[in-house]
């Protein structure tokens, strides 16, 4: 593993944060599409 | 190698969205939803958005996939060497298990809420785009963009699938209108950047056959176009809104593919205008024939014009 200066660690950190904002939201997303899927399948 | 490249996490949310060509995946979203909004059926909002989601999903798998297996080409072509990939900002395992994902999970959706039928279709169009054209025959055969034409042509079929649930004549005409579509539009634009294409070894039609062939080629794709055009109307899948704006367009389109199919280049200085003017229009064409065939569908369910 290499070596990263303090300021690639935080831009490998504000990456990371934004990924997983972006993950969850579209989790959240999914999630609610999924719940109005059913309900159009039962209607 | 950049300094980006040296960080064991670089790519950040915006580089897997370009993976998925968000530009290639609107014109893909736009036939998908025609497909499916011209179909003589009701479909409910939710489902119809949920097909419309899976289509786009699935392009987008079969785009990083393309984008996987073709870094290297990427990185030697001007237009295409800022991706994600060739520019070193992801690495290419992230961008396969990204494009399988995806993939997989918009298929499954598909089977899931909409029909395994047309989750079946999703499925071969995806495979069809990232094995037989990206790793198949694209290096191979200069005839590369007339099947690659096949993966875009998926689109209204699998719409109108998910609609209706099977497959009739309507759908494949509609399939068979951008498989026909799709040579003249990629030849033109070939005609004007071949020299990056090339540069990269890829066996593109100017580059093999030459130039005088490919422009007879794009000639005999518009002449087959236009009466291709009418068949939906011919059948009776589409009415008089959507046969008088095929037959419009469809002769627009041969006159500007006569055009560069009868001309030869003057001299180096040439600026090719016909052939970006194809190009152009050819792009025009499809968003309005689609858009017609779906007015007419409107129009038809409003008893407008009979």
């Amino acid at each position: 593993m290499q070596h990263l200066t303090e300021e690639e660690t935080a831009r490998v950190n504000r990456i990371r944060k934004q990924r997983n904002y972006v993950v969850g939201g579209l989790l959240v997303a999914f999630v609610v599409l999924v719940f109005f899927i059913s309900i159009a399948k039962m209607s | 190698m950049t300094a980006a490249t040296t960080f064991p996490i670089s790519a950040d949310w915006r580089d897997f969205f370009a993976l998925t060509k968000p530009r290639v995946m609107s014109l893909v979203i736009f036939t998908g939803a025609c497909g499916l909004f011209a179909a003589p059926v009701h479909i409910h909002p939710v489902l119809a958005f949920t097909a419309i989601l899976c289509i786009a999903i699935g392009a987008g798998g079969a785009a990083a996939l393309n984008q996987w297996w073709e870094a290297d080409i990427d990185a030697g072509m001007k237009r295409t060497a800022k991706r994600p990939l060739p520019s070193g900002r992801m690495d290419p395992t992230s961008a396969r298990d990204f494009g399988v994902g995806i993939s997989a999970g918009a298929v499954l959706l598909m089977g899931l809420a909409i029909s395994w039928l047309a989750a079946a279709i999703l499925a071969v169009s995806i495979l069809y785009y990232a094995v037989v054209y990206t790793i198949w025959l694209k290096p191979r055969t200069p005839q590369n963009i007339v099947i690659g034409g096949g993966a875009g042509a998926f689109p209204p079929l699998i719409g109108w699938v998910a609609a209706t649930g099977h497959v009739t004549a309507m759908p494949i005409a509609l399939f068979a209108i951008i498989f026909f579509w799709t040579p003249p539009h990629f030849w033109a634009l070939a005609l004007f950047v071949q020299s990056d294409y090339a540069k990269v070894g890829i066996p593109m039609m100017p580059v093999v056959a030459g130039e005088a062939a490919t422009r007879r080629q794009i000639l005999a794709y518009s002449l087959i176009l236009l009466p291709l055009s009418l068949v939906p109307w011919w059948i009776g899948g589409a009415g008089a809104i959507y046969g008088v704006s095929a037959a419009v367009l469809g002769i627009a389109f041969l006159a500007l593919g006569s055009r560069v199919g009868l001309r030869r280049r003057d001299g180096a200085d040439d600026r090719m205008k016909p052939e970006k003017q194809l190009f152009a229009f050819s792009i025009i064409y499809l968003f309005a024939l689609f858009a017609a065939l779906v007015a007419d569908r409107f129009a038809a369910h409003l008893g407008v014009l009979g």
